[in-house]
């Protein structure tokens, strides 16, 4: 940038003072840097995820092209922009009013406080702002080694499967991380039969031929001739790629950087209603309580209210979020959970139950520390609440290729919403084995759950997996109804029926 | 930072121009309308690229909304809008990368590779064009030339001997002022006429129309990359030929029998009337099922080799597949061809030929 991006006079008066009422609400961050940029700038640095240091690829310039067109026809325009990171880096529009930039900075500073201490974000770098350029700086220099076209291409396959990662693994141990090089193992398998000592003239009768016979003819049997890897079956294709695709050096490393990177962002997938809420959860209360001067009210009223507008009919994560943190704080400042609360048959006693307990903000903090969005929606949704906020459930007609109103009962507003945060709305993909008729190829699973697969765009994925693999690739899924396994061999695409599906399964359907 | 992202835009733009390029054929046979925006502009709506990932489908698919509206009633906009981040996919971008008719037109040769059209020798019309080359002593002041002016004023007070270098001050009177003006200059302009004829008889369906209006579309695209000044005539026929206007004749459905000459005729009358060969560069296309009344035919032909070739730059037969046409008059215009080396005869079975067919008209680069 070829001007001064750091924080103005006035403007660091702001976030000092600002700094001073999130400290004192209890929130604890990493040091915020604020930079304060041009719209073009601040598109960009948007369209980069955020780094201005990424690697260089089309999709950014997509992006980049949406937002700026979005910015200069004055339909969208950007407020804010944090960064994961120690220090945070936040990001402010130059052209801003100065109640836009306390209000930013105010959220900033809830955005900042839940990157540090939610649980989800334990595992991710904290100086990711050097990895990314690092990432950046490689993938830079494959391009100039390797040449553009060929290092894009392999991108786009790899972002092609970028959301094959195990969100989960962060937290739980899924393999035995030193079988890989347990070879001991192998010359235990390698043993020669037993044979016990015997001299010569007895050898016949102690150790008998036939006995030793049948012994090496299980042993046989129990090496598999077919030999299978992963010993159980793994949702983290990338990693899985990583270790057996049979990739060059840089394609290597270019993998890895897209699953570190996956990695990095996705617990903002994971938490963006609960951290959008709390963000503005924050930035009301900082500003309505302590910044806020009487001649700012109007607009910061009027800016508050569109960022918490529901466009149409679609869900907004900050409005879902801050409205269910306050409904927890009311709830637990009241004392209205736990058993004598949820029995209660008396609709109005229930209304008007109120313990004085105050506990509303020492819950939230805890909220904020342990849930991420799934766990939010599940323990904090109620069904006054779906009522209060007008919410309903949809689902799509076929008759008519229409999305119709399903229903508003609570249970499957629920089931929905969750169904729809669970894995990111994508569908689950596990790699089964890598050595399918004792052929090396590839067999993907889909674990069905009642929803078929797109068929274009999972042909073109099993395409992509296949130039990694290099071997056919198939997949297990459902389509029409039926268990139907997908194939791509390199040249073209197969597709045949295998079995019936189990019970279990068409009832989840027929549901 | 320098716009770094600039690379980036400049990447993808490639990559969806690349993709108009290398899907030129399936995008042309989709039949999008592509809208021509004041003088040039079209805007394209297309959709952003998205990476393929395994997704889930529409079937059995569903999300969370709020606001009223009854059970079963439809969402107002069904594909996608109401994804928000809590819905189970991302809906369609729609991105509208605006391409000129120019690039268009040279997308458009690059793809099938036409060589550039020579406009024919005379048939140039020459407009007078005001250029400011010109110096004179009026004028208005804010066309003022200061440094002529300046010059002049210099040069009399040395020869007056009233300019001292040690104090260098010099006023304009009256006389040294200096004044842009223009002059006229002739400028050629290639100027072009193109005649679009279609046979609008019974047999032919809404479906041979729409690949008459594509394959129209593309001609009028690249004749105009070649020519300053593009005027269009269409003319419809059965047994009696019109001449319409752009809308009528995409859209007319006449029925009775089919009378090719009726249109040359019409055609060859317009062309004495009011565009002389010897000003224009004319072009004729005709798109038909070949279906003509058989006593009409040897007119046809004689029409065509008597007057009408002589005054066209080119003459394009199209014969597009109908279910009832027998298609026989193809056969009378290709023995033409022998003879008359501004004709063209192709045809076109289905959508998939249009490209192919294109070819074949503007392969010649005439």
């Amino acid at each position: 940038m070829f001007y001064d991006t750091k924080l103005p006079a006035h403007l660091r008066h702001i976030k000092e003072e600002i700094e001073g009422y999130a400290h004192s609400f209890g929130l604890d961050f990493y040091e915020t840097i604020f930079e304060v940029v041009d719209a073009d700038d601040l598109n960009e640095i948007a369209a980069y995820g955020g780094f201005p240091t990424r690697y260089p690829h089309w999709s950014f310039g997509m992006a980049y092209e949406e937002l700026k067109k979005g910015y200069d026809y004055g339909l969208s325009k950007i407020y804010e922009m944090v960064i994961n990171n120690d220090p945070c880096y936040a990001y402010l529009m130059r052209c801003n009013h100065m109640v836009d930039q306390k209000l930013v900075m105010a959220h900033v500073y809830g955005h900042c406080d839940f990157f540090k201490n939610n649980a989800y974000f334990d595992h991710t770098n904290r100086k990711m702002m050097d990895k990314i350029a690092n990432h950046g700086s490689r993938i830079r220099s494959y391009s100039e080694r390797f040449g553009e076209d060929e290092v894009e291409s392999f991108l786009d396959r790899c972002m092609s499967l970028d959301d094959l990662i195990d969100i989960h693994s962060t937290a739980i141990k899924r393999r035995n991380t030193t079988s890989r090089y347990d070879f001991a193992e192998s010359h235990h398998e390698e043993a020669p039969v037993t044979r016990f000592k015997s001299k010569g003239y007895m050898d016949e009768y102690i150790n008998p031929p036939h006995v030793l016979e049948a012994e090496e003819h299980q042993k046989k049997k129990t090496i598999s001739p077919e030999y299978q890897f992963p010993e159980k079956r793994e949702k983290d294709i990338l990693l899985f790629l990583m270790e057996y695709a049979p990739l060059k050096a840089w394609q290597r490393d270019i993998l890895s950087i897209v699953r570190d990177e996956a990695y990095y962002f996705t617990p903002q997938g994971q938490t963006k209603i609960i951290n959008e809420g709390w963000a503005s959860y924050w930035h009301s209360t900082i500003m309505t309580q302590k910044v806020l001067q009487p001649s700012e009210v109007i607009d910061y009223a009027d800016h508050h209210s569109g960022t918490m507008a529901t466009n149409g009919r679609r869900l907004n994560p900050y409005k879902l979020g801050i409205e269910l943190l306050r409904d927890i704080e009311d709830r637990w400042n009241k004392g209205k959970f736990g058993p004598e609360y949820e029995n209660c048959d008396d609709l109005e006693k229930k209304r008007n139950w109120n313990q004085e307990l105050g506990l509303g903000r020492k819950k939230l903090f805890e909220v904020r520390r342990v849930h991420n969005d799934i766990t939010f929606i599940d323990a904090f949704l109620t069904p006054e609440f779906c009522v209060q906020n007008h919410l309903f459930s949809f689902n799509y007609a076929e008759q008519n290729g229409q999305y119709i109103i399903e229903s508003r009962e609570f249970e499957k507003v629920k089931q929905r919403l969750l169904f729809s945060l669970t894995n990111f709305g994508k569908p689950w993909i596990y790699v089964i084995n890598g050595n399918h008729k004792n052929r090396g190829e590839l067999l993907l699973q889909h674990e069905f759950n009642g929803i078929e697969l797109k068929m274009n765009e999972t042909k073109d994925t099993l395409v992509n997996i296949q130039a990694l693999w290099s071997r056919p690739v198939h997949l297990e899924t459902v389509v029409d109804g039926k268990l139907t396994l997908l194939s791509f061999d390199g040249q073209e695409h197969s597709k045949k029926p295998i079995g019936e599906i189990d019970d279990k399964k068409s009832v989840a359907k027929s549901r | 930072m320098g716009q770094k992202i600039e690379r980036d835009m400049q990447r993808f733009r490639k990559i969806v121009r690349g993709k108009v390029k290398s899907n030129l054929s399936k995008y042309i046979s989709r039949g999008e309308m592509i809208g021509k925006k004041g003088n040039d502009l079209v805007s394209i709506p297309l959709p952003s690229i998205e990476i393929p990932q395994f997704r889930y489908g529409n079937k059995g698919s569903g999300g969370v909304g709020v606001g009223d509206g009854d059970v079963g009633q439809p969402l107002t906009a069904p594909q996608g809008e109401e994804k928000g981040e809590a819905g189970d996919q991302e809906g369609g971008h729609i991105l509208e990368v605006e391409l000129s008719m120019e690039e268009l037109a040279q997308i458009l040769g690059e793809e099938l590779q036409l060589p550039r059209i020579e406009p024919r020798g005379k048939k140039n019309i020459v407009t007078q064009k005001d250029k400011y080359s010109s110096i004179r002593n009026v004028g208005p002041e804010s066309l003022r030339h200061f440094k002529r002016t300046f010059r002049r004023a210099l040069r009399r007070q040395i020869s007056a001997k009233t300019y001292n270098p040690d104090q260098p001050l010099v006023i304009p009177i009256r006389e040294d002022k200096q004044y842009r003006s223009w002059k006229e200059t002739p400028k050629p302009d290639s100027v072009a006429c193109i005649i679009y004829m279609m046979d609008v008889s019974g047999s032919m369906t809404d479906e041979q129309k729409e690949i008459v209006r594509i394959e129209a579309f593309w001609i009028d695209t690249w004749i105009r990359a070649h020519y300053k000044g593009v005027d269009t005539i269409y003319i419809v026929h059965d047994a009696v030929a019109h001449e319409v206007d752009e809308h009528t004749f995409y859209h007319t459905r006449e029925s009775g029998g089919t009378k090719i000459s009726s249109a040359y005729e019409m055609a060859n009358r317009i062309i004495d009337k009011r565009y002389s060969p010897a000003e224009w560069n004319i072009y004729a296309f005709h798109f038909s099922d070949g279906d003509n009344w058989g006593e009409d035919i040897p007119h046809c032909v004689e029409l065509l080799e008597k007057t009408l070739l002589r005054k066209l730059n080119l003459f394009g037969y199209g014969q597009v597949e109908s279910p009832y046409g027998s298609g026989e008059f193809f056969d009378y215009v290709e023995e033409l061809l022998g003879e008359h080396e501004n004709v063209i005869a192709s045809k076109i079975p289905d959508r998939e030929a249009i490209l192919g067919s294109i070819k074949d008209f503007l392969g010649t680069g005439r």
